[in-house]
């Protein structure tokens, strides 16, 4: 019989094979040729971004900017170069991860692990959201109020009326943990429920504490994506300028603050990469383009790497995927 | 570390209390930072009432009176009408985020539908690269490049003459201030539409196909309808972060503190517009007078409570993709 004859071979489906758009109505048509003009423009923006920046900063950037002190003067060719702005981006990098993992690898940990009372972890949740959106200006000038209480004094330079300047890179690395917090949250959260609940189970078949659960198994797994939150967060710590401005107090070199040797700088000011650009920008005091631009791309080249290194991290943590 | 494990000072009793109270530093920090600006920046809400958000007079050359008010605490000055910086920073986010959200909503779709594998492979790193850029890096480009070409070549002597009177027109303006805020907040978008497109099932897409609907119509009709709530929550989320951007627009969008009137038609575009968050790090210097101080708090305060309803708005909207187990997390 005819109808129990065996169907005709389906042609096998190519993923994003090409539908041909010669039967599609004007409209749709109109419609995927914007979507393509949106696709190419973005390209185009970025390749011109990334373009002149590399341009501008071959042209600029010279080793000895890079090795010698800001000096003020009017004269451009003696104003030396961002060595202390560059230290200072590294100094408070390391400071706000420093400050941030802690707090947000447990706050992560809780909420995967524990989240009791469900009302508490769930006004967590939203609190981690709301810091993530609270612009970093706002948080600059929480950290003035804040900081300028006689009860942190010690965390940076006490004038001589007993008013508390509340500048320094402590102070400053605080709020930058706040700004870095909810990126490690959420990149520790994402690893911690990857790893499947059996190897949760196994663990305490072997007879080990939830606490200890957590401390050799679940953290270790984790590792990747802590990593990951982490560099996400340097990345956004190094490009901030709001908080630079109002609670480093932004000055040219690193001017050391009181206490013991070594805790002199972190109670000191200073200033980063984003504020020496800002400062060199024609909207600044300095007005030296061409150091705006060389400053400028330093800092683009250390936030693409710290982006290029959440890469790296993501495709060695796929490696070490947990059985079927 | 193995001892002080198994000696039973971390018992998971203390452990998930530690941890627990740890989780909830935030909502103390949230709490303490809604309190401290609020309680700082009182008096200026106070002594103005709601002519605060009104308009009126010349606000620069009200924060100068407040700036140079008398040390004597009986005479601060406080008097201010920030409209033009409450309308410059509802503009100024309003426009970007409406051509953003367009132009994230078509790059999302070309991202995951139609986009061949080497582009797609291209457009992603670019979308991570431009969501990366530092806002500085933003506005140097615009300050250096944009701003003189619009001052120079597009704004025309007559233009210039014609609006002398009442403000300078130089380049810094809401057009190069709107275009490079769209530049920012489209990546933030564009991330969180893909997220959502990839998360719809499907089996949806191909039903429709299998009805004999082409391509960009099951795409438009089925997926991006089903990712309707996170085209929400994006436009909430980029509103937020348009808001709170403040070195780029104190960079690019000019220092004066006007407000661009939209009936003068084209002239509209090039005026200046200083919002909010930028004449916070514009007036960085003048903190320690306590009046002023407090003036620069109150900005900081409406911008809180406004970035904390958007948060929470971004979050509702979030809500059912999770329902219908969309949400990628």
């Amino acid at each position: 019989m005819t109808a129990l004859r065996a169907p005709a071979p389906v042609p096998p489906v190519r993923h994003g094979a090409v539908e041909s758009t010669a039967s599609w109505s004007r409209l749709d048509r109109i419609g995927l040729a914007l979507c393509w003009a949106a696709g190419l423009a973005l390209c185009a923006i970025c390749a011109a971004i990334l373009l002149f920046m590399l341009f501008k900063g071959m042209q600029f950037l010279r080793p000895a900017l890079l090795l010698s002190h800001p000096l003020p003067d009017l004269d451009q060719s003696r104003t030396g170069g961002f060595l202390d702005p560059l230290i200072g981006t590294v100094v408070l990098t390391v400071l706000g991860i420093a400050f941030a993992l802690p707090i947000g690898v447990a706050t992560a940990v809780w909420l995967t692990e524990y989240g009791r009372p469900s009302w508490l972890a769930r006004a967590v949740e939203s609190g981690i959201e709301i810091v993530a959106g609270t612009p970093s200006i706002v948080l600059a000038i929480f950290g003035l109020i804040i900081f300028q209480e006689h009860v942190f004094g010690f965390l940076s330079f006490t004038a001589q009326g007993g008013s508390v300047f509340g500048r320094s890179f402590l102070t400053a690395g605080a709020m930058m943990a706040l700004l870095a917090m909810p990126l490690v949250v959420g990149a520790t959260r994402e690893a911690l429920n990857a790893i499947p609940a059996h190897v949760r189970e196994a663990s305490y078949a072997l007879g080990a504490s939830k606490a200890r659960t957590i401390r050799r198994v679940l953290l270790p797994g984790a590792r990747g994506g802590i990593a990951t939150g982490a560099t996400l967060g340097m990345g956004r710590i190094a490009g901030d300028t709001a908080i630079v401005v109002i609670l480093l107090g932004a000055s040219l070199q690193m001017q050391h603050g009181d206490g013991p040797p070594g805790y002199r700088i972190l109670s000191g000011t200073g200033s980063t990469l984003t504020t020496y650009v800002y400062n060199n920008s024609p909207a600044g005091e300095g007005n030296a383009p061409d150091k705006a631009y060389a400053a400028a791309f330093v800092l683009l080249v250390i936030v693409i790497l710290l982006n290029f290194a959440v890469g790296a991290i993501g495709g060695s943590e796929r490696r070490v995927a947990w059985g079927r | 570390m193995r001892r002080m494990l198994s000696a039973g000072t971390w018992t998971d009793q203390r452990v998930e209390r530690l941890l627990g109270a740890l989780a909830c530093t935030v909502l103390a920090l949230i709490a303490a930072m809604v309190v401290f600006v609020f309680a700082k920046a009182w008096p200026s809400f106070a002594h103005n009432g709601l002519a605060w958000f009104g308009g009126g007079g010349n606000v620069d050359r009200q924060l100068a009176a407040i700036f140079d008010s008398p040390s004597n605490p009986q005479d601060y000055v406080y008097t201010l009408h920030a409209w033009p910086m409450l309308y410059a920073t509802a503009l100024l986010s309003g426009i970007a985020v409406i051509c953003g959200l367009v132009f994230a909503l078509l790059c999302a779709v070309f991202i995951v539908e139609f986009a061949p594998e080497p582009m797609r492979r291209v457009l992603e790193p670019a979308v991570r690269l431009l969501a990366a850029v530092p806002s500085v890096v933003y506005g140097l480009i615009g300050i250096l490049v944009l701003v003189p070409l619009v001052g120079n070549h597009v704004v025309s002597e007559s233009m210039k003459r014609s609006v002398a009177y009442v403000v300078q027109l130089d380049g810094t303006s809401l057009l190069v201030g709107a275009a490079v805020l769209t530049v920012m907040v489209t990546p933030i978008m564009i991330a969180i539409v893909v997220d959502a497109l990839r998360a719809v099932p499907r089996g949806w897409t191909e039903g429709a196909a299998a009805l004999g609907v082409n391509r960009w119509r099951a795409t438009w009709t089925i997926s991006v309808r089903a990712a309707r709530p996170a085209i929400v929550a994006a436009a909430v989320l980029a509103t937020a972060r348009a808001l709170g951007e403040a070195i780029m627009l104190a960079m690019v969008a000019g220092s004066v503190g006007f407000a661009p009137n939209p009936l003068d038609g084209l002239l509209f575009w090039f005026e200046p517009a200083r919002p909010l968050a930028a004449t916070i790090v514009d007036n960085a210097e003048g903190l320690s007078v306590v009046p002023f101080g407090q003036t620069i708090y109150a900005f900081a305060a409406v911008l809180l409570v406004s970035s904390l309803f958007l948060s929470l708005a971004g979050w509702a909207a979030k809500r059912p993709l999770k329902r219908y187990g969309l949400a990628a997390r």
